[in-house]
């Protein structure tokens, strides 16, 4: 399990986001998590609580959006979701997919201060 | 007097940028030095040691290679892989159960990249946390072995998925395993349809030459 890395990581980038922001507090962390990142979403919440203690970011919340696998489907010339992780082929034709254009996301978009 | 009411910002900021960035640097300074770097990602006992020593060995005496070898607790891995006289280093991550850019920075520390034609890095084993991490190599390769089920694509598809090639190994023992080696190559493809395959037994040098040949091309 490396979601502890990912977690302590995860707060430094958000402190130093609200450090630019001149926040006086942080309420919650709002993350976009795709499967491909490699990134477990549960390991990832309960590790948070524990890398968050004794950071200006303690008492936060994170919030986590799912990005689901998109890719460019190749016959279909558009982007589509792919059957799934164990058939990474396009939902709607069956074309097999090497073009990911989305779910390796592990990226903070949104941040609620206080001021 | 400030407001209990949050504000909300939207930021973008990836979470392993520091990582990317580390790992960007690295990809650069291999490519300058004119060094072709491969990382190797598997499960523990698949055989990435006795793969990457032979691997070594056999282009040892008409390239310069060099390898990093990742592992929890031990040098065993190293002390192995010197038997092919190539310069090795160890990372000991302790509890860490993967490598990142920046243990690969610091191993590199004092080599001159210029000196190599080939950098192996090996992994720890672990088929989950390394495909998190970029660590700036040209080339990822994971290894699937016969003893371990022609399932093991499906039940971790993100490795896979990350990967550039992926290579069998212990074909020695795929008879006495019964391994279904169209059931493997269709999980493989399945998880990562087009990807690469090679087969190798470490052991009798079963398809060592076409690793080889793969290889070389890589920098001819």
């Amino acid at each position: 399990m490396h979601e502890l890395s990912i977690a302590i990581s995860l707060v430094e980038a958000a402190e130093e986001e609200a450090a630019k922001l001149c926040a006086a507090g942080v309420s919650a962390v709002h993350l976009r998590l795709g499967p491909l990142s490699g990134v477990q979403k549960e390991s990832l919440l309960f590790s948070y609580h524990l890398a968050i203690e004794g950071t200006p970011l303690q008492g936060s919340c994170l919030l986590i959006e799912d990005s689901p696998v998109m890719v460019f489907c190749t016959a279909c010339q558009t982007r589509r979701p792919i059957r799934s992780l164990q058939s990474f082929c396009c939902a709607t034709c069956d074309t097999p997919a090497t073009d990911v254009v989305q779910g390796r996301e592990l990226e903070v978009v949104a941040l609620e201060i206080l001021e | 007097m400030t407001t209990a009411v949050p504000r909300l910002v939207e930021v973008r900021r990836n979470v392993l940028k520091q990582n990317d960035v580390i790992a960007g640097e690295l990809r650069r300074r291999f490519r300058e030095a004119g060094v072709y770097t491969v990382s190797l990602v598997s499960s523990p006992g698949s055989g990435k040691t006795a793969f990457l020593e032979k691997t070594l060995s056999r282009l040892g005496p008409s390239h310069r290679v060099a390898a990093l070898v990742g592992d929890l607790a031990t040098e065993n891995d190293a002390a192995r892989l010197r038997r092919s006289q190539a310069p090795v280093r160890q990372i000991v991550t302790g509890t860490v159960c993967h490598l990142d850019a920046t243990m690969v920075r610091d191993a590199l520390e004092g080599w001159n990249l210029a000196d190599l034609d080939f950098l192996f890095i090996e992994n720890v084993g672990n088929l989950v946390c390394p495909s998190s991490y970029d660590l700036g190599e040209e080339l990822r390769i994971v290894l699937l072995s016969v003893t371990e089920g022609e399932d093991k694509p499906l039940k971790y598809p993100t490795i896979f998925n990350s990967a550039d090639v992926a290579v069998i190994t212990k074909l020695d023992l795929a008879d006495a395993v019964e391994f279904d080696w169209d059931a493997a190559v269709a999980n493989i493809r399945a998880v990562r349809p087009n990807m690469k395959i090679l087969s190798i037994s470490a052991k009798t040098g079963d398809g060592m030459d076409e690793w080889q040949r793969f290889l070389e091309a890589r920098i001819a």
